[in-house]
């Protein structure tokens, strides 16, 4: 075979491999990597990069979630092998262990101190979104909460679930409706008949007689009084003229 | 000024055939030539983010990734290990098109096989002119030789390719 320049010429013009240019830019830590994780709560797709976990999502295929991501994040987007270490942190994340470090670069820093706050709220718990926002120093803000709530990157494992309308209503979940919501919360061990029927009738904190404080009705603090012992209340002015003191871990209201 | 990041993620996309290219003739396959050109955008990204914003701005981007690509194959070769080929399975991204596809995918390996087995100097030279097109300026700047050296090694390895050269007595 007679090689002539242009046969050379023909050896330059290959094409990089499909998807070369996302996977460069994920290990450059530019875009994020994904895969498919078997979790408690089926299977989750994940998405990371070297500053932590950015996305979650519950989606029928990866085409499906990479578009998602596109539109949501506004990163490139590779898959890669479910590492299996990541793999572990994930199930220590959702059964209640802080393992996991969270990217929320690109959300408003209305929405990342939203979330922060969220990732607080112990598993077991849930707090109203007033809470939230009263917690972050906007108290006004309850309907942007849930605006920012409603599009956290992250459910399951930033709680967005954790957190509940006051009427007793369990309120919006952007990872997967209201039932997807409960679904969670009970897995969770929190008992949401309960707080329904409290609800109900308005009354939405919990005081102990013995320590003369008062407590959301799912603050664990709350949990080891005695039945007896267990006063209710509409409201914290009513918590306060019967001479209780807010919680100093759920803070149901401003000491 | 753009981002750096920017700049490289440009970059990689302007970039990613070119390089991919040189790393298939350097190499003579493919899972090879992918992964010389990953550790060149690697590399290229952990020295952009160390330069200012004008070097990053005035960078002859083609040289320059040529340059590390070059880098990149030589570290790798002196560090390799005896590869295993794998025959099957290895190409998911190709040969699944119609038959003279295959075909030529087929011929196009083994020209790159050929070209990879020359001697580094002369097949250095003559894949940055031939394969990559660049000018022998360029190509003299990416291999830190002179211009005159860079042809004479470009016409010594097609010779080779060809066949043609059946030694210098003299040498």
């Amino acid at each position: 075979m007679a090689i002539l320049t242009s046969d050379l010429k023909r050896l330059g013009d290959v094409r990089a491999p499909k998807g070369f240019a996302d996977r460069v830019l994920a290990q450059a830590g530019m875009a994020d990597s994904y895969a498919r994780f078997e979790t408690v709560l089926g299977p989750v797709y994940v998405a990371w990069n070297r500053h932590g976990v950015s996305a979650a999502a519950r989606m029928a295929s990866g085409a499906e979630f990479e578009d998602w991501f596109r539109h949501e994040v506004g990163r490139s987007l590779a898959p890669a092998a479910p590492d299996a270490q990541l793999a572990e942190k994930i199930e220590d994340e959702l059964s209640g262990k802080r393992r996991l470090r969270f990217d929320l670069r690109g959300l408003t820093s209305f929405e990342q101190a939203v979330l922060r706050k969220t990732l607080e709220i112990p598993r077991g718990q849930v707090r109203p979104y007033g809470w939230v926002a009263r917690e972050i120093g906007h108290p006004a803000a309850v309907r942007a909460v849930g605006t920012a709530l409603a599009n956290n990157p992250i459910p399951y494992f930033i709680p967005c679930h954790r957190v509940v309308r006051t009427d007793g209503h369990i309120g919006n979940y952007g990872g997967g409706g209201p039932e997807a919501k409960a679904k969670i919360l009970n897995m969770e061990g929190v008992q949401l008949k309960r707080l329904q029927d409290l609800a109900a009738k308005g009354l939405r904190y919990e005081g102990v007689r013995s320590t003369r404080v008062f407590c959301f009705p799912t603050c664990y603090h709350g949990r080891r009084a005695k039945e007896e012992n267990v006063v209710l209340f509409h409201d914290a002015a009513e918590a306060y003229a019967a001479g209780y003191r807010p919680c100093k871990d759920c803070r149901p209201a401003v000491a | 000024m753009e981002s750096t990041e920017r700049v490289f993620e440009r970059m990689v996309r302007e970039h990613q055939d070119r390089i991919y290219a040189l790393g298939y003739a350097l190499t003579g396959n493919r899972q090879d030539a992918e992964e010389v050109a990953q550790d060149t955008f690697l590399r290229a990204y952990r020295a952009l983010i160390t330069y200012p914003p004008d070097r990053v701005h005035d960078l002859k981007q083609r040289a320059w990734l040529h340059r590390i690509a070059l880098n990149v194959f030589r570290n790798r070769v002196r560090s390799a290990h005896p590869r295993l080929v794998e025959l099957n399975g290895s190409e998911p991204d190709h040969g699944s098109g119609p038959e003279e596809d295959a075909l030529r995918h087929m011929e196009l390996d083994e020209l790159a096989c050929r070209v990879a087995a020359l001697p580094p100097r002369y097949r250095d030279a003559l894949v940055l002119r031939h394969v990559q097109e660049l000018s022998y300026a360029e190509a003299a700047h990416a291999l830190g030789q002179p211009v005159g050296t860079v042809k004479s090694n470009v016409h010594r390895g097609l010779k080779l390719l060809r066949g043609e050269d059946h030694g210098d007595p003299n040498e």
